[in-house]
């Protein structure tokens, strides 16, 4: 049986954000498929009382000081922009109503 | 070939230190040898010659002026395209970045401009460093200077070619699974990931943030500890540094000595499933540390087995989050923009043409990893192992000081062998995956050819015990440069250099 089914991956494609084509998805559908049953050996660890780690180290609640410096000026923001107007990046339509 | 590019990163400094030789004239015969190489080896994604000799003179005149300036003032360096430098472009060897100039340094780009390195380009490196090949890469395939027909071992795999082929003394890389220690492995050279958190991931695109270790490249131990203390050290711009001062490395480096110094052997990573040349030289490297002197125990690690695992759903997990950055809006890539289509059709339409492959795979997997229903059966199990490895080194570090394993299963493998296996690739950082888990320092030293290619011994050392793996390493160098008469990068091939 397979760990992953072909309209599985199509709705992870959707949650990525990632148009993919169908052929793409056949490949990329296998390839998970194997990829997962492998990993799926993390589930063979009796870890029932085992805490999880997020982090090797443990720090937690790091601050630095809460002092005003400099940063960058709106032309060096906007200069990677793929489209600006006004000092502002501009974007594709988000709201459907607005189209 | 100039002399000046067979020297190491200590000496280079000295010579330029003591006016036998300029930055300028040091900086001039790198980027000779890179012209007259590079077109073989495309270790390089960027060079700009007059901006490099320009850096090189900025030195030579701080020096003229009187200034105090550091050890590796004036030393060429080739840094890995996936930390930001204003100066230069930044792409992660991604599509998606193609042409991003950023508009801010990375703590270690700056503290390699304030030590005094010369920075002669960009690395080619697997696309968002995730690849153990640098095949993944958008701007084509690096080389392995000791055969132009294997990979040279990835992510970082530009910036050990680079270092292994002459083009630099000493290179950056980064380290989530492997990526400085396996590249390191298969070119015969050293390769250090510092303890987590020891060295700022400010300004370096993130791929697996809780991983994600920067780190040196250089042809011997104590080049490597020189710029590992020159870009380490806390940052206050990364929440995750570690206030603690830099570990003793050059110190250990110079040290060079085991005697009396217990190191375990893991017994899971002792040789099976290795290339039968990879386990022999495994074998003797042992046999070396014991008859210099160091106390030899085997050590059983039971979940280190499981690292790999864990890994390859902890790493997705984290990337599929942290490349949600890429989405068309405010830089980089933008694809189907038309005045029709929407902002989720524009970031779904670009990110399917700006990402490669293996990221698309790994953002999905990730994303299902992460998914309700599935979460606790993978992200949430792959998190107990990596308590569970965590556990294995504590108890390993009661009985030994360092432990040791092969870097890698195997020697370099052809071009195009694993492109499209992804769970072969995989198992080329079998070995190195446990240290990143845990946040530990490792080491990759040369220690032999197996079937004329270089074999890399792996030393694991406690979180914060950096200086250690550089002594082992340090020692292991020295018995074997004696014993053979000169480093094993001697025994490499000459490359045919290109007339200008």
């Amino acid at each position: 049986m397979s760990a992953i089914t072909r309209d599985e991956v199509a709705h992870l494609a959707r949650l990525s954000r990632l148009a993919l084509g169908d052929d793409e998805l056949a490949h990329l559908a296998a390839q998970l498929d194997q990829i997962i049953t492998a990993v799926a050996r993390v589930q063979e660890v009796a870890a029932e009382d085992i805490p999880p780690t997020s982090h090797a180290l443990p720090l937690t609640n790091v601050y630095r000081a809460d002092e005003v410096r400099p940063s960058l000026r709106p032309e060096q923001a906007l200069a990677a922009a793929p489209a600006a107007e006004e000092q502002r990046f501009r974007v594709p339509r988000i709201l459907d109503e607005e189209a | 070939m100039s002399e000046l590019v067979r020297k190491g990163a200590a000496e280079l400094g000295e010579l330029i230190a003591a006016g036998e030789a300029s930055a300028v004239e040091v900086a001039r015969a790198h980027l000779d040898r890179i012209a007259a190489v590079d077109g073989q080896v495309n270790a390089f994604l960027h060079v700009d010659e007059e901006a490099t000799l320009a850096q090189a003179r900025a030195v030579d005149e701080r020096r003229a002026a009187g200034e105090e300036l550091g050890p590796l003032a004036g030393v060429p360096i080739a840094h890995k395209d996936v930390f930001t430098t204003v100066d230069m472009p930044t792409t992660a060897g991604s599509k998606i970045l193609e042409g991003w100039q950023p508009p801010y340094d990375a703590t270690v780009t700056r503290r390699l401009r304030e030590a005094g390195l010369v920075i002669l380009g960009k690395t080619n490196m697997d696309e968002f460093a995730m690849g153990s090949s640098t095949e993944n890469s958008a701007y084509g395939t690096t080389h392995n200077p000791w055969d132009l027909s294997l990979i040279p071992g990835g992510s970082s795999g530009g910036s050990s070619a680079a270092v292994a082929a002459y083009e630099a003394p000493l290179s950056t890389g980064t380290d989530t699974g492997g990526s400085i220690r396996q590249p390191a492995a298969v070119t015969g050279i050293v390769g250090v990931k510092p303890t987590y958190g020891g060295s700022s991931r400010y300004g370096i695109i993130a791929f697996a943030s809780s991983l994600d270790t920067p780190g040196p490249f250089a042809r011997n131990v104590l080049d490597a500890a020189l710029l590992h203390e020159a870009f380490s050290g806390h940052d206050p711009m990364d929440s995750t540094s570690v206030d603690r001062p830099v570990p003793p490395v050059v110190e250990a480096a110079r040290r060079a000595d085991v005697n009396g110094l217990r190191v375990g052997v893991v017994k899971e990573f002792a040789g099976e499933g290795a290339q039968a040349g990879v386990t022999a030289r495994f074998t003797e490297a042992v046999e070396l540390l014991e008859s210099l002197g160091a106390k030899v125990v085997e050590v059983s690690c039971p979940h280190f087995t499981y690292a790999l695992s864990a890994y390859y759903l902890i790493a997705p997990s984290e990337a599929s989050s942290n490349l949600a950055r890429f989405d068309a809006m405010r830089y980089g890539l933008r694809v189907g923009d038309d005045g029709t289509r929407s902002a989720e059709e524009v970031m779904a339409l670009t990110r399917a043409e700006g990402f490669g492959p293996e990221v698309k795979r790994r953002i999905m997997l990730g994303t299902y990893a992460l998914s309700s229903g599935y979460y606790d059966a993978y992200y949430g199990k792959a998190q107990q192992v990596r308590t569970l490895v965590s556990r294995d080194f504590d108890n390993a570090f009661e009985q030994v000081d360092v432990l040791v394993s092969p870097t890698t299963p195997t020697t370099a493998f052809p071009i195009g062998e694993r492109a499209d296996d992804p769970m072969a690739m995989y198992l080329a950082d079998l070995y190195t995956i446990p240290a990143n888990l845990t946040g530990n320092a490792a080491i990759s030293v040369p220690v032999g050819l197996a079937d004329g290619l270089p074999v890399g011994l792996q030393i694991m050392a406690p979180v914060l015990g950096d200086d250690r793996v550089y002594r082992v390493g340090a020692a292991v160098e020295r018995a074997l440069e004696d014993r053979w008469g000169g480093p094993l990068l001697a025994r490499a091939p000459e490359l045919a250099e290109a007339s200008k």
